[in-house]
């Protein structure tokens, strides 16, 4: 049985289909890269599965939540999936820790106390236990992408969104991110992540999906993927052809 | 004919002066709720609340002031009620500072970064929970300034009710004027006395504004 | 309960409206264009011009922006004769409106400057321009396309703020609104025609406002 499953999806932003009948089933604990050109549909793609876009056709369903217009629908479903965002999108006005527990705390009810604790437990995950107290300004890029993993963990999601999450950081600063990526995967934790880091989606996914105007045009394990790409698209991507 | 210090003209200006302290409270903290109603109506999910809200805003913002005060001066009195000057008053203007205060604050609703919806709606809140603990809370941080920075044209603006009859700082200047024949004094220090009540208004929210684009650069 | 309307009662009295808005405009156009002059001289004083002479501009922007139009219009109509400077009512209607639109305009025209990046002047500079030729050819017109619309705002607030011209017997829209319902006692409708009157000039004023924009600031967009 899968975790998600994604069966025809068509999203149209006004006459401009962007999405052509999607169709991606991921088992649990699977870790997906998504690549492909810029406008090819993965941003659009990752905010459909966390119902931040409506789609037209087709279903998405995490762990039994079906994607749908309404509340009460949306809130099943995002306490299935969260979501890591390329300008990480902390709240300003909140600590890190803060950060991290608004949610179980306004949305699961948590007691401030328990929340605090979960809170200290997931941005030690991320390294960064000592900055409970420090605003987001005053983290740097790759520390505010690491609170932002832990917010998101701390709602205990089955799986994680993350669309290019180290795109707005500088190089020096990739690392310490892509790490607690890559532990978490290690974990066993549910991936789909949009990415341009190449050597990381070859050696920490198990499947990687290549995005074409639209469609999945080649799907396999990184070994295939990157080493004999199939299709005259995947290999002008890489710059083979 | 009586004789009339300077002293007497201020003394009695400033009498008149706690009716524009008043009503600008009144429209101020009147206002201020309409203002709320109107935002809440204008960013809701029902389409019929959004088009009466913009409707109202419009209508406030998009005609004098003078006139909404003659219309519900005389209009209510056309349908039967005797509208004393200060009823008039109190309830244009807080109608009128109503719609202004609901663009500003809807602008600095709609300065929270789409990010910062997304991020909450990506961890499961609801759109009061949004509001709640994400927006409002940074939405009201610039809020202030301009607030702020309003207060002073809602001060200015109860002059006008001098106009149908509200005696209040400016209606007062005319009366002591037509009493003394010193119109030079007494408008002057008119014009001093609004000075005093809203330079200190324009200052705050000037400082407000500037200590608060100092906290974004630090960020 | 009948609350009987009656705009059949105006018919007689359209010439009145008629020449109320000629009045209106007329203080919107002529206060506007020499209220904006001023507004840009105060700006560049604020921002260019001799030092000695920003604190007196300051003063008056400062003053102005904190006082009602209302009262200034009183001060200059029925307070300066008293030292000796009379004029008719079109013309303290008319100043006062430059001075008040003036000290508004200063302020928004100084934040357009502001803006300006520093690039420009020094490009000015480069080429050899002085401080106010530059100011004039290479800051002036990408400031004023920056804050038009604030500025198209202002002119309506001004003349909005026209109306209470009619209470030193200028012959505005108010006025004529005022003078009807003395006559007939129709004061609803009156008001209700000379709002929607103020309403259709605001809304000419944001056309004409836009259209005179094009033509300033012809498709370029302002440098940032
Ligand atoms: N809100 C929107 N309204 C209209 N069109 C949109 C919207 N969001 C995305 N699109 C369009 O959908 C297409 C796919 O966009 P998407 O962001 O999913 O691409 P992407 O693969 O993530 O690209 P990138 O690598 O640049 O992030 C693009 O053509 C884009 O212009
Ligand atoms: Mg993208």
């Amino acid at each position: 049985m899968s975790l998600i499953a994604i069966t025809e999806v068509r999203k149209r932003f006004g006459t401009n289909e962007v999405l052509k009948g999607i169709n991606l089933d991921v088992a649990a604990g699977e870790v997906i890269a998504i690549i492909g050109k810029s406008g090819s549909g993965k941003s659009t793609l990752l905010r459909c599965i966390n119902g931040l876009e409506t789609i037209d056709e087709g279903s998405i369903v995490v762990a039994g939540a079906q994607l749908a217009a309404d509340e009460v629908h949306l809130r099943a479903l995002r306490l299935k999936v969260g979501m890591i965002f390329q300008g990480f999108n902390l709240f300003p006005h909140l600590t890190a820790g803060r950060n991290v527990m608004l949610s179980p705390m306004v949305v699961k009810k948590v007691s401030a106390k328990e929340a605090e604790e979960e809170a200290r437990v997931r941005l030690a995950q991320v390294g960064l236990d000592h900055k409970f107290d420090a605003y987001p300004d005053q983290l740097s890029g790759g520390q505010q992408q690491r609170v932002a993993i832990a917010r998101a963990l701390a709602m205990r999601p089955l799986a994680l969104l993350c669309d290019e999450i180290t795109s707005a950081l500088d190089p020096e600063l990739v690392n310490e991110v892509l790490q607690v990526v890559g532990k978490l995967a290690a974990e066993g934790m549910t991936l789909l992540m949009v990415t341009h880091e190449m050597r990381f989606a070859r050696e920490v996914c198990d499947r990687v999906v290549f995005m074409h105007q639209g469609r999945v045009h080649e799907i396999g394990p990184p070994g295939d993927v990157f080493e004999s790409p199939k299709t005259l698209e995947l290999r002008q991507f890489f710059g083979m052809a | 004919m009586t004789t009339f210090t300077t002293w007497d003209i201020v003394r009695n200006l400033l009498l008149a002066t706690q009716w524009t302290i008043l009503l600008s409270l009144v429209a101020f903290v009147g206002g201020g709720v309409a203002a709320l109603l109107a935002l809440l109506a204008r960013t809701s999910q029902n389409r019929a609340a959004r088009r009466l809200a913009v409707f109202y805003i419009e209508l406030f913002q998009g005609t004098p002031l003078l006139m909404q005060l003659f219309l519900f001066f005389f209009g209510l009195s056309l349908v039967g009620v005797n509208v004393p000057p200060w009823l008039a008053a109190a309830l244009a203007l807080i109608l009128w500072t109503g719609a202004f205060l609901a663009e500003i604050w809807r602008g600095c609703v709609e300065a929270i970064p789409r990010g910062q919806w997304e991020a909450s709606s990506s961890l499961a809140m609801s759109y009061f929970e949004q509001m709640r603990h994400v927006v409002l809370p940074q939405a009201l941080r610039i809020a202030v300034p301009p607030t702020v920075g309003f207060s002073v044209q809602v001060v200015k603006a109860t002059a006008l009710t001098s106009i149908i009859g509200f005696v209040e700082l400016s209606k007062a200047s005319t009366m002591i004027t037509n009493a003394t024949f010193q119109p030079f004094v007494v408008y002057g220090f008119a014009a001093l006395i609004y000075f005093a009540l809203c330079w200190p208004l324009s200052k705050s929210s000037q400082l407000l504004e500037r200590k608060l684009n100092v906290a974004h650069r630090n960020h | 309960m009948a609350v009987g309307l009656d705009f059949g009662a105006l018919a007689d009295y359209v010439p009145v409206f008629v020449k109320g808005v000629g009045v209106t405009v007329e203080l919107t156009v002529v206060g506007g264009t020499l209220g904006i002059s001023l507004g840009v001289t105060c700006a560049w004083v604020k921002t260019q011009g001799p030092k000695l002479l920003r604190p007196v501009v300051s003063l008056y922007v400062e003053l102005i922006r904190n006082t009602p139009f209302l009262i200034q219009l009183f001060f200059i109509f029925f307070g300066l004769p008293s030292i000796g400077v009379s004029m008719g009512e079109m013309e303290a209607a008319i100043l006062a409106m430059v001075i008040n639109l003036g000290a508004y305009a200063c302020e928004i025209i100084r934040a357009g400057i502001e803006a300006t990046p520093r690039g420009q002047f020094e490009a000015g500079a480069s080429l050899a321009m002085s401080r106010f030729q530059t100011f004039r050819h290479v800051v002036l017109r990408p400031a004023l396309q920056r804050i038009w619309p604030a500025l198209t705002s202002q002119l309506v607030i001004v003349m909005f703020g026209s109306a209470v011209c009619s209470q030193i017997a200028v012959e505005d829209i108010t006025f004529a609104a005022n003078f009807i319902q003395s006559r007939n006692f129709r004061a609803f409708e009156a008001y209700i025609v000379a709002t929607l009157l103020y309403l259709a000039l605001a809304i000419l004023l944001r056309q004409g406002m836009r259209l005179l924009g094009t033509a300033l600031f012809p498709r370029r967009r302002a440098a940032r």
